[in-house]
């Protein structure tokens, strides 16, 4: 007692260390349901079918070409309506925040965007199977207006790769508004009039100063959307039926039975996933980072 | 200079990007509508929803559902807010580790989470190098299945709920308000349930209901852990019908409605309570 009293440094440690016991029931559901399951296909991608280290599982994963077909697949649906859905998007938020719509309009956008952007899975995929489906709304609406099948007389097919991006944009784009409209909103006033003092056009304003602002965070943002669009499954499965071979729908079915006859090369498959989706959330809280310096 | 002072009053662009944007969302709801309407030949009629309600499966994943819902909600908030508490009252030096550990559910999509807690689960659990089993494996039996089920959830649910009640919390002070209940004699169990939590509602009852909204309709882990929830049932009623899923459609997309105004309801009235300050 004393020793505390003359010296209070002392009994920190313990203290410390009981501090500690208040997370403990978080980090021990942390590591029972997400790191230890993690983990598990961790080191199941690098375990052989005789439980030993090995390093073939990774290399296959490169070699396999079903699987890279999957990965890429994945990759280049998540990009395009990462791009698609950020760029409209963007020019959504511009046109409700700066863009000089009416405010009520504002307040309607983003609710909506909040409610479309979890709005996903399977009654998502009904609603444009009864929108852009063969006897859909639309392409009934199509045809009477121009005289076009969609199906009949152009390519179009909704359980292809356009028709997937289309309907992952309705969760993508609104996600899209609900992170730019703040970082629009951080555009100071006096930036515009110090510009237009100056002399610039407004495109030159937007080109010099507001855009560069905004970039990284319109970077960070479709990275996060790309995220958003390769971790999805159920969308795609509800849609497709799992035809169209994306990486989720690839897991999915080595779940449900080991089709690639070799659990090790699923485990990879799915750390390979894992791994795409961490280096985008690196790449989005860096940009995130940048941008903050100027819009808070 | 006339040009441009006209440009900026009628924002021609603006307004198109608008109405593009409200074509894309409301297009697909309607032609769901339509298309739910129609069951019957030439009349418009709610026959559909009526079929679709009636069905005692529907009755049955869709309770379940909400059951689920509501034990991740619970579980959440057990969870959640007395780690976020202690964080911010004794504890900051955890919050950067904890802040990781709930963005990790954004690194480990649903299919992946499933994927893991299904190999770990499957097999019964053993003392290391022994055989004596500590932990039946989960997925054998109903309310093993269950726990996983909400354990899931509650990981998918981390980041909002996380966030939500931090947000919340930063909002009210939480050393004075712990300070003036211990001085009072309240217990710690005391000062969460009835001083930390009624101050942060409207935080909870925004991460509750994004939760709600996460895990009703959710399929991917349900599906494959195979409960009988309502996002698998609506699934494979998509199958063999036609007009009754699109009717669901429809209905799950007028909840989420509910779900989100509700969230805008409450957090909105927060956000002017702060700016009142």
């Amino acid at each position: 007692m004393t020793q505390t009293a003359l010296n209070p440094k002392v009994s920190v440690p313990a203290s410390d260390w009981k501090k500690w016991l208040g997370v403990l029931p978080f980090f021990l559901f942390a590591i029972l349901f997400l790191v230890l399951p993690s983990l598990r296909l961790i080191v199941g991608s690098f375990t052989n079918d005789e439980g030993r280290f090995t390093f073939v599982n990774i290399l296959q994963l490169f070699q396999e070409k079903s699987i890279l077909d999957a990965y890429w697949l994945s990759i280049r649906i998540s990009a395009a309506t990462a791009l698609g859905g950020g760029i409209f998007g963007f020019l959504l938020a511009y046109s409700v925040t700066v863009g000089g719509l009416p405010k009520p309009l504002r307040s309607a956008l983003i609710t909506f965007s909040g409610v479309a952007s979890n709005f996903a899975g399977v009654p998502l995929a009904f609603a444009f199977i009864a929108t852009l489906g063969r006897t859909g709304f639309v392409t009934a609406l199509v045809e009477n207006l121009f005289g076009v099948n969609l199906y009949k007389q152009t390519n179009f097919d909704l359980y292809s790769f356009l028709g997937l991006s289309l309907t992952y944009m309705y969760f993508q784009f609104p996600l899209m508004v609900l992170i730019m409209a703040p970082a629009l909103d951080g555009l100071k006033r006096e930036w515009r009039e110090a510009a237009e003092n100056l002399g610039a056009s407004t495109t030159q304003y937007w080109l010099r100063v507001a855009f560069p602002v905004l970039l990284p965070s319109i970077l960070g943002s479709m990275i996060l959307l790309f995220g958003n669009a390769f971790g999805a499954y159920a969308t795609a499965y509800a849609l497709t039926g799992g035809r169209l071979g994306i990486i989720t729908i690839q897991i999915g079915a080595q779940i449900r039975g080991d089709v690639l006859h070799n659990p090790g090369l699923g485990y990879a498959m799915a750390m390979g996933m894992v791994v795409i989706m961490a280096v985008s959330l690196v790449g989005y809280s860096w940009l995130q980072r940048k941008t903050e310096r100027w819009l808070k | 200079m006339n040009m441009l002072a006209r440009i900026r009053r009628i924002p021609f662009w603006s307004w198109l990007w608008f109405i593009l944007g409200a074509l894309y969302f409301i297009l697909p709801l309607y032609a769901t509508l339509e298309f739910s309407l129609g069951m019957e030949r030439d009349v418009i009629g709610f026959k559909a929803y009526g079929r679709a309600f009636e069905d005692p499966e529907f009755l049955r994943t869709f309770l379940y559902s909400n059951v689920l819902a509501l034990l991740t909600i619970i579980a959440s908030i057990i969870l959640i807010v007395p780690t976020a508490y202690w964080i911010r009252l004794r504890l900051p030096e955890a919050r950067r580790i904890v802040e990781f550990i709930t963005l990790l559910p954004f690194v480990v999509p649903a299919i992946i989470l499933v994927f893991g807690l299904i190999r770990i689960y499957s097999s019964p659990v053993n003392i290391p190098f022994t055989n004596t089993t500590i932990l039946q494996p989960l997925t054998t039996f109903e309310v093993g299945t269950d726990i996983l089920i909400v354990a899931g959830y509650v990981v998918l649910g981390l980041p909002y709920m996380y966030r939500s009640v931090d947000t919340g919390m930063r909002t009210v002070d939480v050393r004075t308000l712990t300070e003036a209940a211990q001085s009072l004699g309240a217990s710690w169990f005391t000062i969460i349930v009835r001083v930390i939590l009624p101050n942060i509602r409207a935080a909870l009852l925004s991460g509750a209901l994004l939760t709600f909204a996460i895990v009703v309709g959710e399929v991917t882990l349900a599906s494959f852990l195979g409960v009988p929830a309502f996002g698998p049932y609506l699934f494979l009623l998509g199958q063999h019908r036609a007009y009754e899923p699109a009717a669901l459609s429809f209905a799950s997309f007028l909840m989420t409605w509910v779900v989100m105004g509700l969230i805008q309801l409450f957090t909105g009235g927060q956000g002017q309570a702060a700016g009142a300050h």
